[in-house]
């Protein structure tokens, strides 16, 4: 999207463009109202919140309810912090995005290079599990993972994460691979090349860019989910869940800076990600949307 | 002899290659999605409560969930909170890729700050607007501070208004990105054309009136069909914003489901809205994603 220059033929007036800039000023400012609330509240002692403007810079900062949120805050009954939930998602998100990502590059070749018949339906029966409401298989599931004793266990979570991620990351490889010439494919298979090592010698090296893609994509979606932590995350529960616990706690004093450092937190790793690599984050949005 | 028998047999071996590759996902997908909406659908045709029951009860449970007035508020609210969060998020997205395509300065620092939104959890979303819309200490608040004492913002706590709150912060976290959507659709544009009509006096009203939105068919319509079925999966949001509450007045059905089925210990109704959900979400997107298939080949 950021390769695409701007040359629209259209022209216009001073006025008209005050109110553009006046416009794009004030959703500017809507936008960013949100984080920059949390980030200076989240830097003030609570008797400044409660007594004071949420608009105004601390008086006195103090990264207290930092430390607070991260290794003391009450989670559920346990003072823990969300130190030990930041590590059971990093735990999760990390195989998860992994091994989703093998799978849907491989499926992606096969599905583009060493067609056959029916794949279109196999295609077809992959992407469509990307759009179910998650509440369609919420009680099997947690039948399933009860059964197989992963319920309430990091690699259960895995489990499903990679279940339900593997439509996505095949649709990103599949829509890549296509439009990369067969006959090169073609050529290594005469020369008698087999199918890991054409995978490994030609498809691997070309794929860099949906990779990143896809590995965002799953990363932001699988650190994000709430439903699967919460209906299966048991006592092992990820940072999102953890957070809405600290939150919604109705124990004690609301400890406001704690909930927005905790919050913070809980956004960090996307936010890198998208400040990093929004480019990559911006495409991999738009190629689920839309064709690749 | 011998050799030709090992080509045969590294030939044959390599045509059952890709198809081996394959088969794992295809099998875990066949048995975690479609496996597992058969038997929800087989649930939601018994007589289950707290755990699954193989009794089937006929259509009893979608009749009883019908008649459940908390089911008729959840659609209700959705229906609400789909159209509106739709047209709005929309009608801002296209506005702002308008704007930002008349060259403005400063595109590059506007464009990732309308679109950060989208990186964030629902929950965090959830938890920022709860805060800012509490009228003791949010927004209202920090009006009266300023001295605009007649100021007056509580939806949050009140139960005819709290499900436009979930439209606010739904729009906010994104209408950036069908902006991106709009914006990819707008730079696609050829120039000739426009350049051609704005020789015949067009003026830029009528050039987008009548030659650019038009064009942009397709955005249009990739939005309306991941704003619909991100409404519909909308759970996190009601979770960390409003809980549901005041009340139930921002029940949805993905909260509805999850009460049913966990908490109420109704899972044959659970499974039935679950069912209703899925076929709402079916009735968008098989359609669209049939129509994208054919275009891609």
């Amino acid at each position: 999207m950021s390769a695409i220059t701007q040359d629209t033929a259209i022209r216009t007036g001073r006025v008209t463009r005050m109110l553009i800039y006046v416009t794009l000023l004030v959703f500017t400012l809507f936008y960013l109202l949100p984080l920059f609330v949390m980030v200076v509240n989240s830097l003030k002692p609570l008797s400044e919140i409660t007594g004071g403007n949420m608009m105004s810079l601390p008086k006195t900062w103090t990264i207290e309810p930092w430390r607070q949120a991260w290794s003391s805050a009450q989670i559920g009954v346990e003072p823990t912090g969300l130190k030990p939930y930041f590590i059971n998602s990093i735990l999760m998100v990390v195989p998860a995005v992994a091994i989703s990502t093998v799978l849907g590059a491989l499926n992606g070749y096969v599905l583009t290079k060493w067609s056959f018949r029916g794949d279109k339906i196999i295609f077809g029966l992959l992407l469509l599990s990307c759009f179910i409401p998650f509440q369609i298989v919420l009680i099997p599931m947690a039948t399933v993972l009860g059964k197989l004793g992963l319920a309430g266990s990091i690699p259960g979570l895995i489990l499903v994460h990679v279940v339900y991620g593997i439509g996505f990351s095949t649709l990103y490889y599949r829509n890549y691979y296509a439009s990369f010439p067969t006959e090169l494919v073609r050529a290594a298979m005469i020369d008698g090349a087999g199918f890991f090592r054409i995978f490994w010698r030609i498809m691997l090296p070309i794929s860099g860019p949906i990779t990143v893609v896809c590995i965002i994509w799953q990363f932001t979606n699988i650190w994000n989910d709430f439903l699967f932590g919460a209906s299966f995350g048991g006592q092992i529960q990820p940072m999102t869940v953890a957070l809405n616990n600290l939150v919604q706690s109705s124990t004690g004093v609301k400890e406001y800076n704690v909930h927005f450092a905790g919050a913070i937190l809980a956004a960090l790793p996307t936010l890198l990600v998208y400040i990093v690599a929004g480019r990559y984050f911006v495409r991999g949005l738009m190629a689920g949307s839309v064709k690749g | 002899m011998t050799t030709t028998v090992q080509v045969d047999f590294r030939t044959r071996l390599q045509n059952w290659i890709p198809k081996l590759v394959l088969a794992p996902s295809l099998g875990v997908i066949m048995v975690f999605v479609y496996g597992f909406i058969v038997y929800t659908v087989y649930l939601s045709f018994t007589n289950s409560k707290i755990l699954p029951s193989y009794d089937l009860v006929g259509m009893a449970n979608y009749t009883k969930l019908f008649q459940l007035p908390a089911w008729t508020l959840a659609i209700t609210n959705l229906a609400i909170f789909a159209s509106l969060y739709i047209v709005i998020s929309t009608a801002i997205g296209l506005t702002l890729a308008i704007f930002l395509d008349q060259k403005i300065r400063g595109e590059g620092v506007l464009r990732p700050i309308f679109l950060y939104p989208m990186a964030l959890s629902f929950i965090v979303t959830g938890t920022a607007w709860k805060w800012l819309l509490d009228p003791g200490i949010g927004i209202e608040h920090t009006m009266h501070l300023w001295g605009w004492a007649s100021f007056h913002f509580d939806w949050i706590k009140n139960s005819k208004y709290a499900i436009y709150t979930v439209v606010l912060a739904a729009v906010w976290q994104t209408s950036g990105f069908v902006m991106a959507m709009f914006l990819a659709g707008l730079r696609g544009i050829d120039n000739e054309i426009l350049k051609a009509a704005q020789i015949d006096g067009a003026s830029n009203w009528n050039l987008y009136w009548r030659i650019i939105i038009p064009q942009l068919r397709p955005a249009f319509l990739s939005s309306f069909v991941i704003l619909s079925h991100l409404a519909i999966k909308s759970y996190d949001l009601i979770i960390a914003l409003t809980g549901g509450g005041p009340g139930r007045s921002t029940e949805l059905p993905a909260t509805f489901m999850y009460s049913y089925t966990f908490t109420r210990n109704e899972m044959g109704v659970g499974a039935a809205s679950a069912v209703i959900m899925l076929m709402t979400i079916a009735a968008i997107m098989i359609p669209y994603l049939y129509a994208e298939l054919k275009e891609v080949k």
